[in-house]
């Protein structure tokens, strides 16, 4: 995928917001920069515990504004709809996106409807972009060129939860699970610690290909290397036990309501308190820092103390997750 | 999570890397057999805590990868055929066969599903009367009395559209080759989930014919650890014996009714491992009495000969003569995303662990 | 391929029991076990359960580390 994105799209398009490759294009206006970023989702199944493929559609775009600091502000939604998609479940999740979008406070402005054939959508993708406003005190954070040896590392919460609960629902899945999605809009969150903490250096939401791939991403081309402590991530006890059972990686789950941050070790147990008294952040933790040696790459420490180089992943671990 | 967590205890780490530091003197080299132990070795740095003397390296233990090209030609052919449902343990999906892999016949429209047990391929074959539904079965002895659990449920049940393609295998023989033709080895480090059913006796020749302990492991890192211990211990005093690491879930006597069930209902028969050739009496199929079920005898398939891919060098990974590092094709051309032997497409084979769990320093 | 993970027997009903990996609940087969009860651990491979916890044996490996460690420290 990310070949694809560099070879085909990057090329064509080439600009110096593409090329920084974050979450949303921090882009300078007359005065100020804005945020604008694009997802599509095509989640399988639509209706899944914890949400649906609306509230992701507006959690997702809401979230990726917010982790370059941006309130997020406007959306654009576009379906697309395969024939004889019942009516009844396009209006649950519209319903939801609404919801949604009122939780996070942004407002939908804008929007596009296609029916196509049967058979030629698997019946319902969505499109969203978003934009948002960034203060001058965060237009740094997309890029992550203020990152130094020793920020700490802390995730919001639980990873994993998300990937988890998708897997769970598909069709012959053999095992009963109460987990569900951990989809949420995270601007409150992170509103809240930007309110009070000026020293955040990056912020990104670990979706598809979880907190490894994000770390991966940070860390490709730079002169500091990763290090995370596997016994410091916080996994939910029954996650673990089904990536135990399946082979999968908790490193590599992607998640829909959590947010990795990059901070000053000075204000890092701050940042912490600060997500512990939030509902999103109630199971923060600091699971890393940012090192000198193995510039470029992530290291793992494992349960043993043993330790190992963490690689982006390749490939599906789980197809049509978001 | 209750028996295992306890068994990554840093407590525990720290006091068996410091017993085993110990022997940092000794030059030693010991061939875990086991995929699962691979991927853990792999997984938990393992290799990262041993005094550089102390050499761990890999053998034939895993399923998928010994799992000859042959096997995955024929069933591609099967999933080929109208009517029929192929089902299958994940890995299999991308082992590449001569031309193609279950995979990509899945996209091109063939009915191939993935399961977690026997049990539920003999549920689609109820559900689906007019269609043929084959389960490809692989594994070793932890895995074949599981599947001979769903051929006996089978042959009660007379759904008449159920089959296995068994490549089911056996471990001893392979062992016994090993210490014949692999690289000199100072002892093993047993599978223990294969001697959970198997227990201990297997294992009883080794050392007495060709003086290499062998002690049965699990498969959290304190276990391996502590199997390690012992085999230095036994090296060191000159007592290779069979001993057991792992006898919260191995019995001396293993399970004798999940043997039993195998027993009944498969027998031994030469077979072809991937990397070691033709291997005496290491495989396992169905018993006459269960023919019915035996979609190499019942579903008749024009199939063109097996071609290894070149280059390869999977055979003399498996049998610990090389590294995967040794291949001109590791992660150049054969990687994850496009593997060309088997050993890159398990999750328990040595190059998809070496290329994913690259070690640190 | 399924790897073998420790379950325990929630409930048991003729050839399957109801078992529990961390809160997931899996229903296994239990044809190759003489004897399963309630609030045994199982080791589950393959959607069937092969053997039985043996907490003693378990609690008696805990304890070889326990003095291993201790003689260390002595």
């Amino acid at each position: 995928m990310h070949e694809l994105i560099r070879q085909l799209f990057v090329k064509y398009f080439r600009n110096r917001w593409l090329e920084t490759a974050g979450d949303a294009a921090v882009l300078p206006l007359e005065s100020g920069h804005i945020s604008f970023t694009t997802d599509s989702y095509v989640v399988d199944p639509l209706f899944f515990p914890g949400g649906d493929i609306g509230k992701l559609a507006i959690c997702g775009t809401v979230n990726d504004l917010a982790v370059t600091g941006a309130l997020p502000l406007f959306i654009s939604v576009g379906f697309i709809i395969e024939e004889g998609f019942p009516v009844k479940d396009l209006e649950s999740i519209v319903r939801s996106m609404a919801v949604t979008a009122k939780q996070a406070g942004v407002q939908i402005v804008a929007g596009d409807t296609k029916v196509v054939n049967k058979g030629k959508c698997d019946k319902l993708f969505i499109n969203t972009s978003g934009m948002g406003q960034v203060p001058e005190k965060c237009i740094h954070v997309a890029s992550a060129d203020l990152v130094k040896p020793g920020d700490q590392i802390i995730i919001s919460g639980y990873t994993g939860d998300h990937g988890m609960a998708i897997l769970s629902q598909r069709k012959g899945f053999p095992m009963k699970t109460r987990l569900k999605s951990d989809c949420t809009p995270l601007n409150g969150l992170i509103g809240t610690i930007l309110e009070h903490i000026n020293q955040v250096r990056f912020m990104r939401d670990p979706t598809r290909g979880g907190v490894a791939t994000v770390l991966c991403e940070l860390a490709e081309g730079r002169s500091f290397g990763v290090l995370i402590r596997e016994p410091d991530l916080p996994v939910r006890e029954e996650v673990t036990g089904l990536c135990e059972m399946f082979g999968f990686d908790p490193l590599y789950l992607p998640n829909e309501g959590k947010v990795v941050m990059v901070v000053d070790p000075a204000v890092s147990s701050q940042v912490v308190d600060i997500m512990h008294r939030h509902p999103e952040g109630e199971h923060a933790a600091v699971i890393g820092e940012i090192i000198d040696e193995n510039p470029g790459r992530v290291v793992l420490e494992t349960v043993t103390g043993g330790r190992r180089i963490i690689h982006m992943l390749t490939g599906e671990q789980l197809p049509r997750i978001c | 999570m209750k028996y295992i967590s306890e068994y990554r205890d840093r407590i525990w780490m720290n006091t068996l890397a410091g017993q085993i530091a110990s022997c940092r003197d000794m030059e030693v080299t010991f061939m875990e057999v086991c995929g699962t132990h691979t991927a853990a070795i792999s997984r938990f740095g393992i290799k990262t805590l041993l005094p550089a003397g102390i050499r761990l390296i890999s053998g034939p233990g895993c399923p998928v990868c010994v799992t000859p090209v042959g096997f995955i030609d024929h069933a591609v052919g099967l999933a080929r055929q109208q009517q029929t449902i192929i089902t299958t343990f994940g890995d299999l999906l991308r082992v590449p066969g001569s031309t193609t892999s279950l995979e990509k016949v899945r996209a091109e429209g063939a009915d191939v599903r993935m399961v977690y047990s026997v049990m539920e391929a003999l549920e689609l074959a109820h559900r689906y009367p007019d269609r043929q539904v084959i389960f490809l079965a692989i594994g070793f002895e932890t895995t074949a009395p599981a599947t001979a659990a769903g051929i006996l449920c089978a042959t009660q049940e007379k759904p008449g559209n159920f089959f296995i393609l068994s490549a089911h295998k056996v471990m001893p023989p392979a062992l016994e080759m090993l210490a014949t033709e692999g690289v000199s080895i100072d002892g093993y480090l047993c599978p223990g989930h294969v001697s959970v059913i198997t227990g201990e006796e297997i294992y009883r020749t080794i050392p007495e014919k060709y003086g290499l302990g062998c002690v049965i492991a699990g498969f959290e890192p304190a276990d391996i650890l502590l199997a390690i211990l012992m085999l230095l211990r036994q090296v060191s005093e000159g007592n290779p014996r069979v001993e057991n690491a792992y006898k919260r879930a191995v019995k001396p006597q293993g399970n004798p009714r999940a043997l039993a069930m195998m027993n009944r209902v498969f027998e031994p028969v030469d077979t072809t491992w991937r990397g070691l050739g033709m291997v005496k009496n290491s495989g396992l199929e169905l018993r006459e009495e269960f023919a019915s079920l035996d979609a190499a005898r019942m579903i008749g398939i024009d199939l063109e000969p097996s071609r290894e891919p070149r280059g390869c060098i999977c055979g003399d990974i498996l049998k610990g003569i090389s590294k995967p590092a040794d291949c001109n094709l590791f992660s150049k051309v054969c990687c994850p995303e496009n593997p060309v032997g088997a050993c890159m497409v398990s999750s328990e084979g040595s190059c998809q662990a070496a290329y994913r769990y690259e070690q640190y320093g | 391929m399924c790897l073998s993970i420790p379950a325990q027997v929630i409930s048991v009903q003729d050839d399957t029991a109801q078992v529990s990996v961390s809160g997931t609940i899996y229903t296994a087969g239990i044809q190759l076990l003489e004897e399963v009860r309630e609030g045994d651990y199982v080791l589950l491979h393959a959607g069937f359960a092969i053997q039985v916890i043996d907490p003693g044996e378990a609690e008696e490996t805990l304890r070889l580390f326990k003095e291993m460690n201790q003689s260390g420290e002595g």
